[in-house]
């Protein structure tokens, strides 16, 4: 315990470092804005949020979200198609997209003074797209390849894949936010242009500007851009909340591959959806007792220790929308089965139920997560994006200021409750990658129907 | 190996491809640097706005100098923090984990380094660079550490032959480099990482990771006077020993060659390429902007644009150089289902021929240079971005005043130097293709 008290004062002053306040604005169509400002070099990133990713579709149409973010580069009437990503690139600015299964969102990241082009072109796609017949039957070919890419040909994803529609019986996380192949094969352009009136206007997105901009500056700009577009009226998603588990679900994925895997997750409660306030913060603290660095539980003892796994790895995410996985995953090591990585997780779980974590061990996870808040205002991208990401799932950019103290006030006898609670076996599905010789002679048929789990 | 990443669905991968300029004339990061007195260079620039610090030490101590022990790069580099002045890997790790440093380690063909990342506030600073220290300059490399990490690199290697992504590129660095080190594989093979022994790490980390073969990188909250003791402290406590030799030159190809690889996967993958650029070559920017326009500018490049967007055939399709401390590769590629993988070469031999025969438009040229003239300041903008810049500008001894002058150096391109460049250093009919995938 030697020191503690001195680093303890350290991490204090540090946890005053709070990085600059935000700013909020809302415009009069429903619109909110969100800017922080931050003066270390001439850029800024502006993102937009927008309420739906693949937890708002349904079977027959997943995939929709993903293929409608492809399609939001494909033009509006005043910019055709090809048109935003040369004036972004002329203007020198980066920029991308990205779906996930609760919020989809577009960034470009530029030199300061470029906002508005930025907030021009986003005000115009919001609500003008046009979704070309020929340029959508082309990106569809294209989600396909990133389909084949990132899941078919790589045994771990698919695995996960197959994990989550098993682990999910009626929440919608069930769905790959990649979507069935057979999904997009079917999917059609009046399936997007329903989705996009559905899903795509002020009143259900959220603006973020990180950067050397100010504030009220930014709030004009918006109000210029994105001020005169009309709300639409927005049906909140049902709430599809999983039913109960009543007992272990298990299944093994066969694919031609070299080594195993193994997918653990148990049912857990997000922020939105806790009983209790502090469990999530729990379960996140939990998450680093296992898996916060290389001095952690799973390093020290199943990669070091008993050298059972080549890798292991415990994650939460206390902030998604709905009901989530508290999973535990890894590779066993050379001379060691599958099942004697599962029986090391274990042992590891039953060690946090039965025994308190200890003062030390406490206290550098919470130096760990002390410090990379204070790493994470290197990145404008990444504070934006936390800002984001939180009101994007229903809760508030405030949430981020309080994760530090909700943190700190975890204790041990939490981190305990909640393993007790939630990593129980009736809530655990159990996923095993059974590695299949790799034969030239038999590639898999496609796209993921029956095909791949031979 | 994460599989939370599979959540995230983008529009086009994120290509980690360091883009190798940075700098605003406003907001250019001062390099300040000096030699310490056992021979290590030194490159500082303060950042003060957040209580945080950077070291990065970079040692010309990558896979190129494996030898006949191929992996013993890769192995020596990440032994280092497993054990160092009698303490286990335990403490090692808890010692910088308890005070919120994050300390790393990594090597590729030309450079190995460690890198530290600490909040700046002396209680927490000052132990985790001693600890730091200890690492790089007194590993002990364990004997049972050393087997657990041998067979870790084993399953890494066997990792690498399930996905047709890695497959390719093991193959294509091998057929365009034959018999240069850059050919193998910076992991090594089954055969050579089971025969490697903690003597041949000794004595790789003997030979390279010596204060005449290392550039120290310190980005953050200290003074020039705290930056000069840290370096001293952590390059000093390593004997001078000498700058590794020169590389052998890259031979360069002088006809086409085609390898196919059976695998059992929907889509082929597929790699064009030949040596291309070393780091300070003359045709250096010419080449960069040249590819800027052909394949190095994400949707809008042309590869993408005739690949992708008008013919649907690859989420990713895209052309790169990669400037080493000899010709690194120039690289393309894509991949695609096995039934279109014909129509897609066919696609980007024609897009390459077409841009050697006739360069890039003057319309297509100036795009280029706006989106990396005005793109600048963003290279720059964070501190670890800074720290990667400077390692780089230290390691391949690139002028202090690489940042201060790109944009100049961007602008003065002219189309007839890329077209120039581009006849004289891109033979399409003489490079490597490799292919993985199903037959039909």
């Amino acid at each position: 315990m030697r020191g503690w008290l001195a680093l303890a004062v350290s991490f204090f002053t540090i946890a005053s470092y709070a990085g600059q306040p935000v700013h909020e604005y809302s415009l009069e169509n429903g619109l909110k804005l969100i800017v922080k400002e931050d003066h270390r070099a001439p850029v800024m990133v502006s993102q937009v949020w927008y309420k739906v990713g693949s937890s708002y579709e349904h079977d027959g149409i997943t995939g929709l979200s993903h293929v409608l973010e492809h399609m939001m580069f494909k033009g509006t009437k005043a910019h055709p198609a090809g048109q935003f990503s040369k004036i972004i690139a002329g203007n020198g600015g980066s920029e991308n997209a990205f779906t996930s299964r609760d919020y989809t969102a577009y960034f470009q990241t530029m030199e300061a003074s470029r906002l508005p082009v930025s907030f021009e072109l986003e005000a115009d796609r919001m609500r003008n797209l046009v979704l070309p017949e020929d340029e959508f039957s082309k990106e569809l070919q294209v989600v396909m390849e990133e389909r084949r890419m990132r899941t078919d040909d790589n045994p771990q994803s698919l695995t996960y894949e197959q994990f989550n529609a098993t682990a999910y019986a009626s929440s919608p996380y069930r769905i790959p936010t990649i979507g069935w192949m057979d999904d997009l094969k079917s999917m059609a352009v009046g399936d997007l242009r329903k989705w996009y009136e559905e899903w795509y206007a002020p009143d259900n997105a959220t603006v973020v500007v990180v950067g050397d901009v100010d504030p009220d500056d930014v709030y004009r700009l918006a109000k210029k851009y994105f001020g005169p577009l009309k709300p639409s009226v927005i049906t909140p998603p049902k709430p599809r909340l999983e039913i109960q588990q009543h007992g272990p679900k298990q299944l093994v994925v066969k694919a031609p591959a070299k080594l195993p895997y193994l997918l653990m997750g148990y049912k857990a409660p997000v922020a939105l959806t806790a009983e209790q306030d502090w469990e999530p913060y729990a379960l996140e603290v939990l998450a680093s007792v296992l898996d916060g660095g290389d001095s952690a539980r799973f390093s020290s003892r199943l990669v070091r220790g008993s050298a059972v796994a080549a890798s292991a790895s415990a994650s939460y995410d206390a902030f998604d929308r709905q009901e989530t996985l508290f999973l535990l995953s890894g590779i066993p090591a050379n001379s060691h089965s599958v099942a004697d990585l599962q029986k090391a997780l274990l042992a590891q779980v039953r060690e946090v139920q039965e025994k308190l974590v200890s003062a030390s061990e406490l206290e550098r996870i919470k130096a760990q997560i002390m410090a990379d808040k204070v790493y994470e205002q290197d990145s404008i991208f990444y504070q934006a994006m936390q800002i984001g990401m939180l009101e994007t799932v229903g809760l508030s950019w405030k949430d981020a200021e309080q994760y530090l103290p909700r943190i700190e006030a975890v204790t041990a006898e939490q981190v305990q409750a909640v393993a007790r609670k939630y990593l129980i076996e009736d809530q655990l599905t159990v996923a095993e990658l059974s590695p299949q010789p790799i034969d030239p002679k038999h590639p898999p048929r496609e796209g993921g129907v029956a095909g791949n789990v031979r | 190996m994460s599989a939370k990443q599979s959540y995230i669905m983008a529009r086009r991968l994120w290509l980690v491809i360091a883009l190798l300029f940075a700098g605003s004339a406003q907001a250019l990061p001062e390099i300040q640097s000096w030699t310490t007195a056992r021979g290590a260079k030194v490159l500082y620039v303060a950042a003060h706005e957040l209580p945080i610090l950077d070291v990065r030490v970079v040692f010309d101590a990558g896979s190129a100098r494996d030898g006949k022990l191929g992996g013993v790069a890769g192995l020596t580099n990440s032994m280092l923090d497993q054990g160092a002045a009698g303490l286990d890997a335990d403490a090692v790790a808890g010692g910088f984990e308890q005070r919120g440093a994050q300390f790393g380690s990594g090597s590729e063909r030309d450079m190995a380094w460690v890198s530290l990342r600490s909040l700046s506030d002396r209680k927490l600073l000052q132990p985790s660079l001693m600890l730091f220290g200890k690492v790089l300059t007194r590993p002990d490399f364990p004997q049972g550490d050393f087997e657990r990490e041998q067979q870790l690199t084993l399953t890494g290697l066997k990792y690498q032959q399930q996905q047709p992504k890695s497959i390719v590129e093991n193959a294509f660095y091998h057929d365009v480099y034959g018999k240069h080190p850059y050919a193998s594989n910076p992991d090594g093979n089954a055969d050579s990482v089971a025969a490697l022994t903690v003597r041949d790490l000794k004595a790789f980390y003997k030979q390279y990771y010596v204060a005449r073969n290392a550039t120290v990188v310190i980005v953050g909250d200290v003074s020039r006077d705290q930056a000069e003791t840290i370096a001293a402290e952590l390059a000093d406590a390593l004997p001078a020993g000498n700058k590794a030799p020169p590389l052998p030159e890259v031979a360069a190809l002088n006809k086409a060659s085609t390898q196919f690889i059976e695998h059992p996967s929907s889509q082929s993958h597929v790699l064009v390429g030949a040596p291309g650029v070393r780091r300070g070559d003359p045709d250096y920017f010419a080449l960069y902007v040249g590819n800027h326009v052909l394949g190095g500018s994400g949707l809008v490049s042309r590869i993408s644009e005739e690949i992708r967007e008008k013919r649907g055939l690859s989420y990713s399709a895209y052309s790169y150089f990669v400037p080493m401390k000899r010709e690194g590769p120039y690289i393309l590629g894509f991949q695609t289902r096995t039934d279109k993988r014909d129509e897609a070469l066919s696609v980007l031999r024609d897009t390459v021929k077409n841009f050697i025969d006739n360069g890039p438009t003057d319309k297509e040229l100036k795009a280029s240079k706006d989106n990396i003239i005005g793109g600048f300041p963003l290279a720059v903008s964070s501190n670890s971005k800074i720290t990667e810049y400077l390692a780089m500008i230290g390691f391949y001894d690139l002028p202090l005043d690489y940042l201060s002058t790109f944009t100049a150096n961007i602008k003065a391109v002219t189309a007839a130097q890329i077209r120039d460049a581009y006849r004289r250093r891109v033979h399409v009919d003489d490079m490597v293709t490799v292919i993985v995938g199903a037959k039909e």
